[in-house]
């Protein structure tokens, strides 16, 4: 604030020189910042409460996409074919799972190969999940280190691809079905029936342009494992790895061709791997072992890594056809426990009130919506919000976004199961025509998916909120951050004015100028001890590693090392480094100013880093923000509050206390699990489980736990506790 | 134009009078020489091994090098003689594709699949008889003539990115050889109907009367071709005799419907078809004007092979008498011929044709050939020595890799033994890749990787010819001899390349589809795909079995790639041009603030007007504009104290200002 002293010297001898309009709004905002705080603060969480409300229809927004313009084609031979290969499959139930398995894979082959379809295999053996620091970000990398494995570790996965008749292969639909070889059961099976009805269907239409991959996954490892080995061998391949895995003496996959040569299969099944173009979109299909009461339902899934999101006209497209062509229920996932919570019951009802109240007076104002469509609506956005500030992805479909495909997760749970072979049939039917239209939307599409939006919530399958709306709720939480900072630091230097006016003499020596450029600088100070936690910070992150390299420890243990060893090194850091303020002698008042000079730096250090989290993952930058922010606006010594000894003052160093121990990650982590889950189930161990499985997915939020949250959480500490 | 009808009339009766007489004269001239204008169709037939049926249809219209007509020609197109005498064509190609050739099962080592399977979309190649320089004009000018010919866009091939020269890998002609894909161009009746034009029966009789469209377009894989031969006869070279092949190439599928799966042993029986049902028409007997007009069934190799197996024949049976006693399938028309092809060099077996003369066939008795099968038969085509593929590798819009892999298949092996080789044998690989300028190849990133290892460059290529890209200028070409050792099972090539930005207006309406990368072209210098037949006088009238007789490299296309490149977001022109407009407004503004402004100026003002010897009249104006801007006229009050007194203030006038807003919202709309 170079602007203010200059402004405050030349108010004695020459009339004020008018400063300029944005600079007199900024020292405003600045002069009122708790004010602008306390407001700006309020109207974030409201805006953020009122999402729900201002979510908009989904509408489809591609029109080369068509959904349902044409009329299904899958007939009842396509079901009973289907239902003959999945006979064939669970009449293999009964034998030992190793013959079963491969016996399943070969069936599978010969239905494939039938229909004209190429079929290959793909081998590969799942990695061990593995901390590694360096690979954090990397991306898909292609350095698959080939370790010694055993045979029985190998997944084989089989993929078929239909050739368009006409098309010139230079994009690809992805169908993938999980399916534990072997070991099936009646929901693979019945998964893998769909699938199969879309594909015979697929292998004898003229309208196919792209060529069509169904990539049955073997899952016995995770849905995950096997999509994300194959899509990194279909972009990335590693040409001289090959004939190691390939010269591998695996009696049981030599096995496997030599049984596939004797049939007399039309076409051969190469070894090689297939490819089939650019992929356009994917699909996974699963069906839930779970049974509705009343009637079909559809749960998409589609958050994938960091918070992304598939481009949200293939939501549409599968939400239309399935709601308004199959009549299935689409559901995307929400957090059941908010359904009953009477808080946002009341909110809801509040709304509608106030939705009312508004339509009243003028008809034309529709924002008002049910107390139980607010309710229904925030569960779920809690929920979207919640996966996508996680950063895992939520299904297989995950892998394919990390290839810039978009993809989602189909997953079709039926009504009560009943042995009736007619409703069997009509919910591979049903099923099949919903694959079926979709593949065929995505195959009338001649350019990718780019129409509609990538950044977006859901509120409902069919209601979203853009990004250009939800950014409203965070932009005016973190606003207050820079004013706050700024006016922090303002504070610290106009007390630093005021002792150089009262003893404006004459006698002003050289020796004062120069204390004066030194205060000028003692931000440094501040700023030096908030990069040093920030560099702790790191260091925490990297702890795992060396906790993972630990034998036999268990994850509750692996907590409290942890939680013990950052404990100790934030010691150590202090021991080596000291307190920066050991280095200057300091005068009564400007150790009063020295931690508001540390909370400004602080607050700017969140700012920041909440910001660029804003940008890679927003989600968690909102919720972050939630927590950070009341935390870092509030923090106060606790002994000024108590010497001040008023209720006030008492109050503020209790919520200090409290916003602290919130903000605290595993602190964090526990309250957010007792209000959904209960009391119960609370074990320390959950919490490193819960890390482990942040940095196995390298997930952003990781990264922003250790390099935003906990320095910003162990500042605020360190100015609560402060000596002054 | 616009004659009056007697005027017509006289044409009509002129034309039809030198016709007379012209035929005459070449009725009396065929005796005593040989120089006349020819036109053969044939049609060859051929079952695939995938239950599918190829068709490939053969005219050739040849123009003998004489002017005895001046420029006018008894069947030869005229345009395309024009064509040929203006830009000094030796020898042209011209394809459109629809649809993949399928190496793997059908087949990519026989003549057909060497010479007329090609990339989809359209693919030119010209050799031009002309000085170095005028090469690129010529070129210029043909796309744009072909481009008007054919109703196609070829004369985007006109810009100098998407055409190259090369040199030896694709075709030997140094320095006069253009080459050019379109691998975005649909193909369609429009393109196949002045193809038809080009015939002189059209498609109104003779073996083309089969092109039934819809039959044609719902194929799996339709080729449609012209190639061009000139040769200069004499001396003057001002003559050229001209041949002039059309050729199309149709992979249909005879099942309409699917056998039922239920039985197996039925669903490997192949699909008895005949003419009628894969076309929906017959053939009503010759076109008039051809010399001759032959359709002939082919079985291949493997198929012969396979039903010698199956039906225990002797080797010498099939060859010496008829197909009374076959038993596996049974064909509805006696062929005419049967011919067998000398086996010289393979030792699978030898291929059946059969031959059928259309002309003893009239529209009381059309000719509508079937073939019923009656016992499962299965085999394979016969493959290029290695199966080549190309993909593209990496992800995201920054940079990617083009890989081309080779598999060695089965083939390999049994050819290795007939060269007689042993290890010193090679295997000549020619690879030419032409790739677009904004897939910015690094040729130095060229890895080579052979069964599984990765090997120096220079050990295992022979030759190599690399022309990189010019930015919106030329694209990039890699011409390039590989030598394998011949047991080799897996070769791969591996480039990466960087993505470029277009400009704005380069990009095509569909932008975010992708870009295309061209078809790489793959040939086998060592293997030649032709077949020997027994020397023969009827061999001589057949073109097209001439043209099977000879030599030529077995070359196979791989597939077109499509590289998703960062495109604009067009939609949003408007968001585009606010943004930069603020962008703009702030930093100029700004800058002219900064530029513009003395401060001591200012200072000087402000002293004077301290000192109070203002006119009345700037006093006014100045009370005037401080009303205006809401401030206060306190100059001497504190800036905390004057911001509250500001607050107060405008908060007032904005809740003025809302009450209003709010009444009018509520009372006028």
């Amino acid at each position: 604030m170079p602007k203010t002293k200059t402004e405050a010297e030349t108010e004695t001898e020459t009339p004020k020189m008018k400063p300029r309009p944005i600079v007199r709004l900024g020292i405003f905002l600045i002069s009122h910042s708790l004010l602008v705080s306390v407001v700006c603060c309020t109207a974030g969480v409201l805006a953020l409460l009122l999402l729900p409300l201002l979510a908009k229809n989904t509408y489809i927004s591609e029109n080369a996409l068509m959904p349902g313009s044409a009329s299904s084609m899958i007939s009842n031979r396509d079901i009973s074919e289907a239902n003959r290969l999945a006979n064939d499959l669970s009449d293999l139930n009964l034998e030992p799972q190793d013959t079963a398995a491969m016996e399943s894979r070969r069936i599978l082959t010969k239905y494939m190969s039938d229909l004209g379809a190429e079929v290959s295999y793909h081998k590969f053996h799942p990695k061990p999940n593995q901390f590694h620091p360096l690979h954090f970000f990397s991306g898909p990398d292609s350095t698959s280190t080939v370790e010694n494995f055993s045979c029985s570790a190998y997944v084989v996965n089989t993929v078929g691809i239909i050739r368009a008749p006409r098309g010139d292969g230079k994009e690809a639909i992805v169908l993938v079905t999980p399916y534990k070889f072997g070991k099936s059961g009646l929901a693979e099976t019945l998964s893998l029936s769909i699938a199969y009805t879309v594909f015979s269907l697929l292998s004898r239409v003229t309208w196919l342009a792209k060529d069509i991959v169904w990539f049955v996954a073997d899952s016995q490892y995770g849905e995950y494992a096997p999509v994300e080995a194959w899509l990194r061998d279909y972009h990335t391949p590693v040409f001289t790895g090959l004939g190691t895995l390939n010269a591998d003496t695996c009696v049981k996959i030599d096995d496997l061709y030599v049984l596939e040569r004797k049939p007399i299969a039309q076409s051969k099944i190469s070894d090689g791997f297939r490819r089939a173009g650019t992929m356009a979109a994917a699909l996974i299909l699963k069906v839930a072992d779970r049974n509705e009461l009343l009637e079909d339902t559809l749960t998409i899934y589609a958050e994938a890594s960091n918070g992304q999101m598939p481009n949200l006209d293939l939501i549409n497209a599968v939400n239309y056809l399935a709601v308004h062509r199959q009549g299935l229920r689409v559901k995307v996932e929400k957090f059941f426990t908010l359904l009953d919570s009477r808080w946002l019951e009341i909110l809801g009802e509040i709304f509608e009130l106030l939705g009312k109240v508004a339509r009243s007076l003028n008809p034309g104002w529709k924002f008002g919506i049910s107390a139980a469509d607010y309710i229904e609506g925030s569960a779920t956005l809690a929920s979207s919000l919640y996966y996508q500030a996680l950063g895992i992805p939520t299904g297989p479909h995950g892998a394919f976004r990390d290839f810039q495909v978009d993809a989602i997760t189909l997953e079709i749970s039926p009504k009560v199961s009943s042995h009736n072979k007619a409703r069997h049939n009509e919910f591979l039917l049903r099923g099949g025509r919903l694959v079926e239209g979709v593949i065929r939307s995505i195959n009338n599409l001649l350019e990718k998916f780019h129409q509609s939006f990538f950044l977006y919530l859901l509120t409902s399958p069919s209601k979203f909120v853009s990004v250009g709306v939800y950014m409203i709720a965070f932009a005016l939480l973190v606003a207050p951050l820079p004013l706050v900072a700024a006016s922090l630091y303002a504070e610290a230097y106009q007390l630093d004015l005021g002792v150089k006016n009262t003893k404006s003499t004459p006698t002003a020596t050289a020796s004062d100028a120069l204390g004066i450029t030194f205060r000028s600088w003692k931000w440094l100070y501040a700023a030096k001890e908030v990069f040093l936690i920030h560099v702790w910070g790191a260091a925490v992150l990297l702890l795992p590693y060396f906790i993972c390299q630990v034998p036999n420890c268990s994850p509750t243990s692996s907590t409290v090392i942890w939680i013990f060893l950052s404990m100790l090194s934030l010691l150590i850091f202090y021991f080596i480094v000291g307190s920066p303020y050991t280095h200057v002698s300091i005068s009564q008042p400007e150790k009063k100013g020295e931690w508001a000079i540390l909370k400004s730096v602080t607050i700017s250090a969140v700012f920041i880093g909440l910001l660029l989290m804003s940008v890679v993952n927003f989600a968690t930058a909102e919720i972050g923000a939630l927590l950070l922010v009341p935390m870092c606006l509030m923090a106060q010594p606790l002994k000024l509050d108590i010497k001040a000894g008023k209720l006030r003052s008492f109050l503020r160093a209790i919520c200090n206390l409290v916003l602290a121990f919130v903000a605290f990650p595993p602190a964090a982590y526990f309250v957010v699990k007792t209000i959904f889950e209960g009391f119960d189930s609370i074990n320390v161990g959950e919490f490193w489980n819960w890390m482990e499985s942040l940095w196995a997915w390298n997930s952003a939020t990781y990264i922003y736990m250790g390099m935003v949250h906990l320095p910003c959480w162990v500042l605020c500490l360190h100015v609560l506790l402060h000596s002054c | 134009m616009a004659l009056p009808p007697r005027w017509t009339f006289l044409l009509h009766l002129l034309a039809i009078l030198l016709l007379l007489s012209s035929t005459k004269t070449f009725g009396s001239a065929t005796d005593t020489e040989a120089e006349e204008e020819e036109f053969h169709e044939e049609l060859l037939l051929k079952p695939l091994p995938d239950r599918k049926v190829l068709a490939h249809f053969y005219f050739e219209t040849g123009a003998p090098p004489s002017n005895s007509n001046g420029h006018h020609h008894h069947l030869f197109p005229k345009a395309i003689s024009q064509l040929v005498q203006k830009f000094q064509i030796k020898e042209m190609e011209l394809s459109f594709t629809q649809g993949r050739w399928n190496y793997e099962r059908w087949g990519g080592f026989d003549t057909i699949s060497s010479n007329y399977a090609k990339p989809p979309g359209v693919e030119l190649w010209a050799v031009f008889d002309v000085p170095k320089e005028q090469v690129d004009a010529s070129w210029k000018n043909l796309t744009h003539t072909l481009s008007g010919l054919f109703c196609a866009s070829i004369n985007f091939l006109e810009s100098s990115t998407m055409y190259s020269a090369p040199d030896w890998s694709f075709r030997q002609a140094s320095g006069s050889l253009r080459y050019g894909t379109l691998p975005r161009e649909a193909v369609c009746t429009e393109n196949l109907t002045p193809w038809l034009k080009l015939l002189p029966c059209r498609d109104k009789a003779g073996l083309s009367a089969l092109l039934d469209r819809p039959s044609i377009y719902r194929s799996f894989y339709h080729s449609q071709q012209l190639h061009l031969t000139s040769k200069p006869s004499d001396l003057e070279g001002l003559n050229l005799g001209i041949v002039l092949e059309q050729t199309l190439t149709v992979v249909l599928d005879p099942s309409s419907q699917r056998t039922s799966l239920t039985h197996i042993s039925e669903s490997y029986l192949q699909p008895s078809w005949s003419l009628s049902s894969i076309f929906g028409r017959k053939v009503n007997g010759k076109c008039v004007l051809a010399k001759s007009s032959n359709v002939y069934l082919q079985l291949e190799r493997g198929l012969v092979a396979e039903l010698k197996k199956n039906e225990n024949y002797g080797a010498d049976y099939i060859a010496s008498e008829g197909f009374d006693g076959e038993t596996s399938f049974e064909l509805s028309v006696n062929p005419d011929r049967v011919l067998k092809e000398e086996n010289s060099r393979h030792g699978i077996g030898s291929s059946f044709l059969y031959e059928f003369s259309v002309e003893k066939y009239s529209n009381s008795k059309p000719f509508d050939l079937g073939l019923t099968w009656k016992f499962p038969v299965i085999w394979s085509c016969q493959q290029a020595p290695l199966h080549s593929s190309r993909f593209l590798m990496g992800s995201g819009n920054e940079n990617g890799a083009i890989a081309i892999s080779l598999k060695s298949t089965d083939l390999n092996d049994s050819s290795l033994g007939a060269n007689g080789a042993s290890d010193g044998c090679e295997l000549h690989v020619n690879i030419f890749q032409v790739v677009p300028w904004y897939t910015r190849v690094y040729y130095h990133s060229l890895q080579l990787f052979v069964d599984d290892q990765p090997k120096a460059v220079g050990d295992f290529v022979e030759k190599m010819h690399v022309l990189p890209s010019k930015d919106k200028i030329s694209p990039g070409m890699m011409e390039m001899v590989l030598k394998l050792p011949c047991g080799v099972k897996s070769a791969a090539l591996t480039l990466e390349f960087d993505k470029g930005f277009l400009h704005i207006d380069e990009y095509p309406p569909d932008a975010n589809q992708g870009f295309d990368i061209p078809s790489a072209a793959i040939s086998f210098p060592d293997f030649h795909a032709s077949m020997l037949f027994p020397r023969n006088d009827s061999l001589k009238k057949s073109p097209m079995l001439s043209k099977f007789q000879e030599k030529s490299h077995v070359l196979s296309y791989t597939e077109v790639l499509l590289v998703p490149l960062t495109t604009p977001d067009f939609s949003m022109p408007y968001n585009v041009i606010t943004i930069t407009c603020t962008v703009f407004a702030l930093y100029f503004g700004s800058l002219l603030n900064v530029l513009r402004r003395r401060v001591g100026e200012e200072e000087r003002l402000l002293k004077r007007k301290a000192a109070g010897k203002t006119g009345r009249l700037s006093e006014l104006l100045s009370r005037l504009s401080a009303k205006l801007s809401g401030r206060s006229q306190e100059p001497a009050q504190s800036p905390s104290n004057s911001s509250s007194l500001i607050n107060s203030k405008l908060l007032l006038k904005v809740l003025l200002v809302v009450a209003f807003a709010v009444a009018w919202q509520y009372y006028f709309i």
